[in-house]
């Protein structure tokens, strides 16, 4: 029986394919717009998530200056309190931590023959290959010795070996830096973009004892980075950190904290959650036009009905009961929103594929979407063809007849 | 030969906003299996009311109906439909077939709500068309078929269910007078061949004649009542 009433309602809707398609194509764009924005959302998350693998979980950065979001600390000093002692002090003393390392870092020019490239140049202690894993492609990265001697070594990330060197090996080779030559020792691995969408690879990284002396006369670091021993004791971590800076520091009971202690997951976290409002945001949005489209198949299932008055009165007349023209009327709509929705996820697949190929858009498919976007199309099918089935169910089979 | 129709002081009054117009005033009426009925009247006499009502599409205001000596005038529209699939063939003067759709699959809308099936439902349409001569024609659609051709379709419709009775509505209305006298025939054929009862409605004398009685309503009642062979 539910097979005779789909082939009734398969006929009914082949008569006038046109317009089954114009109806249907509210819920097909309702349907892939979901789909594709979901899966936009999705390819931004898990972006986020493999970045944050990268980091790291167990890493904490600490800043000078006060924990206010982008307020500059004024007053007494505040900008030069951390130093490379403090770093030696927090991996050496704390349990809670296994390593740190000290860094600042500044935008220079870097003149490599007749060619220079701008690039953020980064001083380093050995520590911080293992706390951000920087892999190492060529040659070898800082080591304790050339912190102590404030050698004039370097290590080139992919980006700038690229833009100075080409194909050419550039290991042994001299870089100048403010027009200090620097030996290039090493060579980083790729680490592509970071999760504020930054260049990674394009960085050079030097002693940190040769970019404080020589580079900028200075005794103070910008950060230092650490590492705790586990990320389930990275809160530990940073209150240990916290009792002995403020020791270090001198500062007494009433006063702040004159750094700021960032954990880098909890960054990163900040930005995954961000993208998940943004995925959900977008799929409400999407959502909204399957309801469009559902409102499409009830006008036009409403004018459907009218038009096969006289042939609800016949099916009536030869022993069809309400019920029989409602399911029927129903399943039309079912129909239509079943395979919109089909259509639709044809849709939504094809456009994230073509964003991922040409726009270099990460997105993401989840089963889970394409099974409930095409659940919803039905539910929606259902929902909006309740009304004109009930309509037709409902007419009197004598005035049906008399109809013109 | 037991009774098909039997309606006992049938009223049927419309309600128009204040007005109430009364359709059939106290219709009795007897129609045995195996007849052949004429009903006659000018419009607004109450023939259309009273097949409405004996059809099943319409609920007396007072008054019994009995189809097959069962009470079925109070019933529930679901139960009528039932009725309408399997004891009532209806034929209409437009023929009412479904636009676009073969007269093989016309003839099978009834046994579709009566829930046969495939094959089964196949060899009796099949067979039915037979009955009316046009089983050569089953793939046509009605807009290939001739108004003769069409009304001999709807009778085969009528028939396939096995009701005891075909109600038929001006059926030789649309058509010309050999095409109407054909129908004619057939009707006539089928009632004394297989012994359908056969109720339906003419303002033409000359179609009245092939039944075997002839029912005239007048202002709601009927005004008479004859034998005609």
């Amino acid at each position: 029986m539910w097979f005779m009433t789909l082939r009734i309602a398969l006929r009914a809707l082949g008569r006038n394919k046109l317009r089954a398609f114009l109806t249907m194509l509210g819920i097909i764009i309702g349907v892939g717009a979901v789909i594709a924005m979901v899966a936009i959302g999705e390819g931004a998350k898990a972006t986020i998530r493999s970045q944050i693998a990268s980091l790291g979980t167990n890493v904490l950065i600490i800043l000078p200056g006060f924990s206010t979001q982008g307020g500059v600390r004024t007053g007494s000093g505040g900008v030069n309190t951390l130093t490379d002692g403090d770093a030696k002090a927090i991996m050496q003393e704390l349990p809670a931590v296994a390593l740190a390392s000290p860094t600042l870092r500044r935008n220079e020019q870097v003149v490599a023959g007749n060619l220079n490239w701008g690039t953020l140049t980064q001083g380093v202690a050995p520590e911080l290959q293992q706390i951000r894993d920087w892999q190492i492609a060529q040659g070898r990265f800082i080591h304790d010795g050339d912190v102590d001697s404030a050698a004039k070594v370097a290590l080139l990330g992919q980006t700038v070996v690229h833009q100075l060197f080409g194909n050419d090996d550039p290991i042994d080779a001299i870089i100048r830096i403010r027009n200090i030559p620097f030996r290039v020792v090493g060579v980083l691995g790729a680490k592509g973009q970071s999760s504020q969408g930054t260049d990674q690879d394009d960085t050079v990284m030097i002693p940190y004892s040769t970019m404080q002396k020589r580079l900028m006369r200075i005794t103070h670091v910008h950060t230092i980075v650490v590492s705790a021993v586990s990320a389930d004791r990275v809160p530990e971590a940073q209150d240990q950190i916290t009792a002995l800076l403020r020791q270090r520091h001198r500062i007494g009971p009433d006063r702040d904290d004159d750094f700021t202690i960032r954990n880098l997951s909890d960054i990163a976290a900040a930005a995954s959650g961000s993208a998940q409002v943004m995925a959900v945001l977008l799929g409400s949005v999407a959502s909204i036009s399957l309801l469009v489209g559902g409102i499409g198949i009830m006008n036009i299932m409403l004018v459907s009905v009218t038009e096969r008055t006289r042939e609800i009165g016949i099916r009536m007349a030869v022993g069809a009961r309400g019920r029989d023209i409602m399911l029927q009327f129903l399943v039309e709509a079912l129909v239509m929103a079943a395979t919109g929705g089909i259509l639709g996820i044809l849709l939504g697949v094809a456009s994230s594929n073509i964003l991922n190929q040409w726009a270099a858009w990460p997105t993401h498919i989840s089963p889970d979407i394409v099974a409930i976007a095409f659940l919803f199309s039905g539910a929606v099918g259902i929902f909006f063809g309740f009304y004109p089935a009930k309509k037709a169910a409902a007419l009197d089979p004598i005035e049906a007849l008399r109809y013109e | 030969m037991s009774e098909v129709i039997r309606v006992e002081d049938l009223y049927k009054t419309y309600r128009m906003g204040d007005f109430e117009v009364p359709a059939l005033r106290g219709i009795n009426l007897r129609i045995e299996g195996g007849e052949f009925v004429a009903v006659m009247g000018s419009s607004g006499s109450g023939k259309s009311t009273f097949m409405n009502i004996i059809g099943c599409l319409d609920h007396p205001t007072s008054g019994k109906y009995f189809l097959e000596s069962k009470e079925v005038g109070s019933l529930r529209p679901d139960e009528w439909a039932q009725i309408r699939n399997r004891r009532i063939g209806f034929v209409f003067q437009g023929f009412n077939l479904l636009a676009r759709t073969t007269a093989l699959e016309n003839v099978e809308l009834p046994l579709m709500y009566n829930g046969f099936t495939g094959k089964k439902r196949h060899e009796r349409a099949v067979e039915v068309l037979s009955l009316v001569g046009l089983e050569a024609r089953r793939d046509h659609t009605p807009t290939q078929l001739s108004g003769g051709q069409q009304q001999r379709v709807a009778i085969a419709r009528a028939l396939v269910n096995g009701p005891s009775l075909v109600l038929a509505d001006e059926p030789t209305g649309n058509l010309d007078s050999t095409t109407s006298h054909e129908i004619m025939e057939l009707f006539q054929r089928l009632n004394s061949e297989q012994n359908i009862t056969i109720v339906l409605v003419t303002h033409e004398s000359d179609i009245a004649e092939f039944a075997s009685r002839r029912v005239v309503f007048r202002d709601g009642v009927v005004m008479s009542d004859e034998k005609t062979r």
